[in-house]
């Protein structure tokens, strides 16, 4: 199992990116009980058996390490949903693209903690390639909602690409700023 | 902080842009490869790129690219990355967490030593494009 939930949604979204995605959409709405995450992109896709095996951890298509027998992205998130009382649902077709639904249950002592989601969203920014990537966040609390929406493709019309210090410094304070607003807002209405 | 617009951002990036081409940056080209495979998430690698980047931004050193590649084929010494630094041999480092991280940053990229009790292996050719 990862260490933190946010290790195992940067897995997945790497996922994306190695099928080929050219829009990847991550969806993040926390409340206090539970942290739901919809990942949904427009890669290659699988057939019924192949996501079948992609579930497996003793399988792995072998195209990037040959002799590997393992393959533990899939599994691990299914190992921290099913001992936390939460869910997850993956839907794929072949050539058009994959979904998955996880329900992260917060209230369960033994599910990881939520983690760095300040990082995560910047890492996943900066994943290398040419795609795109929305990231839509949200926070709950009292039937009341804050939220924030960032765009891979917006954010490097205006950093450049996003590798070097000086632009990922950049988009890491972005991305802070967004999430301290989200949380403070709170406190100073209340 | 107050939230940030874009075109806050906007007019960040000029004006860091402009205190970048007064810095003298000569030499200080590196590129950091981190790899983020399930295994490196696994052992900490989100981590060590946060602590990585804090550490370059404070010396100073904007110039240098980090790049997140998968795998490398040294899951049993996760985290690892690969330095790339003018003038020194490519390295890869393993076992890296944030004190190695740091001392990579000041050590083998500013002072252009090697933190020999992590290094693990010179890069494979077939492995990083």
């Amino acid at each position: 199992m990862h260490f933190s939930l946010s290790d195992c949604i940067l897995d997945l979204v790497q996922n994306s990116l190695e099928a080929d995605a050219d829009e990847v959409q991550l969806l993040l709405e926390e409340t206090d009980d539970s942290l739901i995450v919809r990942i949904e992109d427009d890669g290659c896709g699988m057939t019924e058996v192949e996501l079948k095996k992609a579930t497996d951890p003793f399988y792995s298509d072998g195209k990037k390490h040959v002799h590997r027998k393992v393959g533990l992205g899939l599994p691990f998130l299914i190992q921290t949903v099913s001992t936390t009382d939460g869910s997850f649902n993956i839907r794929s077709e072949k050539g058009k693209g994959t979904r998955v639904d996880i329900n992260f249950n917060l209230k369960s002592i033994d599910t990881p903690p939520v983690g760095d989601l300040i990082s995560l969203i910047y890492q996943v920014m900066s994943f290398h390639g040419s795609f795109n990537l929305i990231v839509n966040r949200s926070y709950t609390k009292d039937d009341r909602s804050e939220s924030y929406t960032v765009n891979r493709n917006e954010l490097q019309e205006i950093l450049g690409e996003l590798n070097s210090v000086s632009s990922l410094s950049l988009l890491k304070d972005f991305i802070t700023s967004q999430e301290e607003e989200l949380k403070t807002s709170w406190s100073s209405t209340s | 902080m107050s939230k940030m617009t874009l075109e806050d951002l906007r007019k960040l990036r000029e004006t860091k842009k402009q205190e970048a081409a007064q810095r003298d940056s000569d030499g200080k080209d590196s590129l950091i490869i981190v790899g983020m495979g399930t295994c490196g998430i696994a052992a900490g690698a989100k981590d060590v790129l946060d602590v990585m980047l804090d550490e370059l931004k404070k010396a100073g050193n904007d110039n240098v690219i980090i790049r997140q590649a998968g795998c490398m084929g040294l899951c049993h010494v996760e985290p690892t990355i690969e330095v790339r630094t003018p003038g020194m041999p490519d390295t890869i480092y393993g076992k890296v967490d944030a004190k190695v991280a740091k001392d990579i940053v000041n050590i083998h990229i500013i002072d252009r030593k090697l933190v020999n009790e992590h290094v693990y292996d010179k890069p494979a050719a077939d492995i990083i494009k």
